[in-house]
């Protein structure tokens, strides 16, 4: 029992490699700066590993299993402790994060070879691993917000990392100005959590919950404000502009934290929070709908996207989407599993563009690109594995997942056609951007200057985590695969004891097992079929008949100009928010305020001080009999005043 | 025989303090500057004395004493003064001695 009773073990690990290279590494040579980097995470990663064993010992009634640490703060009822936890879903939690974080470690250093502030860059990566196990080993929801925020500014960090560029230092800004708003409803949310039930510890809320004595209206409230911070941290509409302009970060940082890691984060305080929100259902139906309409969104705006960092940003939007459709709709272990495949299938598209880009010398335009199949083919290959999985095609992981949450969208216990039809269209989207992608960067004819560009395939060391992910991608859906593809699915009955009590709340459809194998396959056959046109329409567009969606966008002018510009919302958002505040900032809080009030009365100050003692000194004119003036008046003036007083008494 | 009330030697003493006042303001010459100092300290002591004799108490006699040796180191140390400067201005003119001054 090493791990279970050391749980802090796999939190220091990650921080320790944070302090020794952001303190020491600053003229240390790479391979030094690598061993402490990779080896922290690795030996994280091997902690969890260890601590995976030891979980399958534990006996039911010892799940979860906490772990109180000391008491951070009391003040009269409230009393946060520094505490951890695990239970199942920390468990997959912490294995996709450590294992997903450990490649994109190795792969970075051999993205990040060439790059200044190699230390640094490091340094706050392992950081951010620290905040990210942190979030996901909280007991209570105080410690979870350390994380939140935690790895709020490892990311602000790390989008910034190339400072000196004003865009990137602006997307830095960005990101942590609008995920803000969010944490601000976040925070009010656990004020009304502890205010409600007096603790911030999950097992005591769930405990109490679960007695039904809370009025729903409050819950709602709850939720809806926890969910607030969610749609900030994991960009959902109407805060999702901050992940696009987060692609100014080093490749590596947009696969680990703004694809992989931190943005589910919000996905995973929701299914954490399930007690809370299944008993809330309005606050399901706004995350879904936030969720469902995040994913077709998205998924639109990445139609016309030419940066290969901005289509796989966009396409992250959508998928988080669908995982806020699938906790939506109560089912939280298919959004959870969502989660875990597009970490895996998302990552890998990240770490695959980031070698495409390598390769062709920095270029991002996917324009410039095209033909380079045969030039890079361990990056088409594993690329193509993971477009296939996204896309939703049997058996590639991403299949599974998708087509689980649609299945619950259309028959689960919160089904929802409409929302059910939103998300199949966005799944027809996907599958074309995907391949519209894949088409433009790797098949054609090559668009950028053979003769000054040197295309190359990638260091061993980004082509390894290249391949463990495309694997993952490929077979890593297998562990949930309904028994009806043949599969156990293991992954749902594992995660069973954490959604179960919620998932009782609500009937499910009352459906004899062959009519839900039928339904099952069904769903699944319109989910391949909606994959399938996508990508054929992709093939006519950019490879059968090259020029189509050129035509097809001067047809269709207007429609084509909104969602090039991505529907203005940059532009709404600057007219509407950030210009107003700015123009008060500048001509009321600036000029008037600070300038105006504030040193004001600072130099106001000085200035009658001043004033004063120049109208003053002339007093002291060196004249003797002029004293002795001053004295006699004086004098005069403290007598009149003592008759006075003597005067008034008597 | 008849007591001499104490509102005479008040008033004495406040006459003699205004003109050493005057003097103090108006004189320009140093010596009679201190001259009128010392026509003010005596004019304090005489209301001391007068109020002393008044309720019958030591407690004026004992200030006037006091008032007496002070005015006499006084003296010394100012009449030092006086010559310092009678050397370096070559004047007794307090109007010429102002360069103490903002």
């Amino acid at each position: 029992m090493l791990i279970l009773d050391h749980l802090w073990i796999i939190l220091a690990l990650p921080l320790a490699g944070a302090a020794i290279n952001g303190l020491f590494g600053k003229n240390w040579p790479k391979s030094a700066i690598n061993s402490v980097a990779i080896g922290s995470v690795s030996l994280a990663f091997l902690a969890v590993a260890e601590l995976v064993r030891e979980f399958s010992q534990l006996a039911t009634n010892q799940i979860p299993w906490v772990k109180d640490y000391f008491t951070w703060m009391t003040a009269g009822v409230l009393r946060v402790d520094f505490s951890l936890q695990v239970d199942q879903l920390t468990i997959v939690m912490l294995l996709t994060v450590s294992f997903v974080g450990m490649l994109i470690h190795i792969y970075a250093t051999g993205y990040m070879e060439h790059e200044g502030g190699y230390y640094r860059f490091f340094s706050y990566l392992n950081l951010f691993m620290f905040f990210m196990l942190t979030l996901v080993l909280a007991a209570n929801i105080v410690v979870m917000f350390v994380g939140w925020e935690g790895v709020g500014l490892c990311s602000y960090l790390l989008i910034g990392f190339w400072f000196l560029k004003k865009s990137a230092a602006d997307a830095g800004k960005k990101a942590f100005i609008v995920t803000r708003l969010g944490d601000f409803g976040f925070t009010v949310g656990i004020l009304l959590l502890f205010w409600t039930f007096k603790s911030v510890n999950f097992g005591a809320i769930f405990a109490k919950v679960s007695e039904n004595t809370i009025d729903v209206g409050v819950l709602t409230s709850i939720c809806l404000l926890l969910f607030t911070g969610a749609i900030g941290k994991s960009a959902q509409l109407p805060l999702y502009v901050w992940l696009p302009d987060a692609m100014e970060g080093p490749t590596p940082v947009s696969a680990l934290i703004h694809a992989a890691t931190m943005v589910t984060a919000g996905v995973y305080m929701v299914a954490r929070m399930n007690p809370l929100f299944s008993r809330a259902p309005i606050a399901m139906l706004a995350v879904a709908i936030v969720g469902a309409v995040t994913a077709f969104y998205a998924a639109t705006i990445g139609l016309m996207q030419t940066d290969i960092k901005k289509v796989l940003a966009y396409s992250t939007v959508s998928q988080l989407g669908y995982m806020f459709l699938g906790c939506g709709v109560g089912a939280y272990a298919a959004g959870i599993f969502h989660l875990m495949t597009h970490a895996f299938f998302k990552g890998l598209l990240f770490l695959a563009a980031g070698s495409v880009i390598h390769a062709v010398g920095g270029e991002q335009d996917m324009r410039k690109m095209g033909g380079l199949r045969k030039k890079i083919p361990v990056t088409y290959w594993t690329m193509l594995a993971a477009t296939l999985a996204i896309a939703g095609f049997p058996p590639f992981a991403g299949f599974f997942s998708k087509d689980e949450i649609l299945a619950s969208a259309f028959a689960g216990p919160y089904a929802n056609t409409i929302l059910y039809g939103i998300g199949l269209a966005g799944a027809l989207l996907t599958a074309f951007y995907m391949f519209r992608l894949i088409f433009l960067t790797f098949f054609g004819e090559a668009h950028y200057d053979e003769h000054k560009v040197h295309v190359h395939e990638s260091p061993k060391n980004m082509l390894v985590p290249l391949v463990i992910l495309a694997i993952l991608a490929t077979v890593g859906g297998w562990f949930a695969a309904p028994k009806f593809w043949g599969g156990q699915d293991y992954f749902h009955n594992f995660l069973d004891p954490v959604f179960a009590a919620s998932d009782k709340l609500t009937p499910a459809l009352e459906l004899s097992e062959e009519a839900a194998h039928t339904l099952e396959l069904e769903l699944s056959g319109v989910a391949v079929l909606i994959a399938l046109i996508g990508f054929f329409v992709a093939w006519w567009f950019y490879i059968r008949k090259p020029g189509t969606a050129e035509k097809l966008a001067e047809r269709m002018h207007g429609a084509y100009t909104l969602v090039l510009n991505k529907y203005y919302v940059d532009e709404i958002y600057l007219a509407l928010i950030v210009r107003p505040l700015l123009w008060v900032s500048t001509n009321v809080l600036w000029h008037v305020v600070d300038e105006g009030i504030i040193d004001g009365t600072v130099n106001g100050t000085g200035r009658v001080a001043r004033e004063a003692g120049g109208q003053l000194r002339e007093l002291q004119s060196g004249n003797a009999r002029s004293y002795a003036t001053w004295v006699v008046i004086g004098a005069v003036g403290v007598t009149a005043v003592l008759l006075g007083v003597w005067g008034m008494v008597h | 025989m008849s007591v001499v009330p104490i509102s005479y030697y008040l008033v004495l003493s406040a006459i003699l303090f205004g003109l050493g006042v005057v003097a103090f303001v108006f004189k320009r010459n140093i010596i009679t500057i201190f001259m009128a100092i010392e026509l003010m300290l005596n004019a304090v002591n005489l209301a001391f004395v007068a109020f002393a004799r008044a309720h019958n108490q030591l407690d004026g006699l004992v200030f006037v004493f006091f008032v007496i040796v002070v005015a006499a180191a006084e003296a010394a140390v100012g009449l030092a003064i006086v010559i310092t400067l009678a050397q370096n201005r070559e004047s007794l003119n307090v109007e010429r001695v102002n360069l103490l001054k903002f």
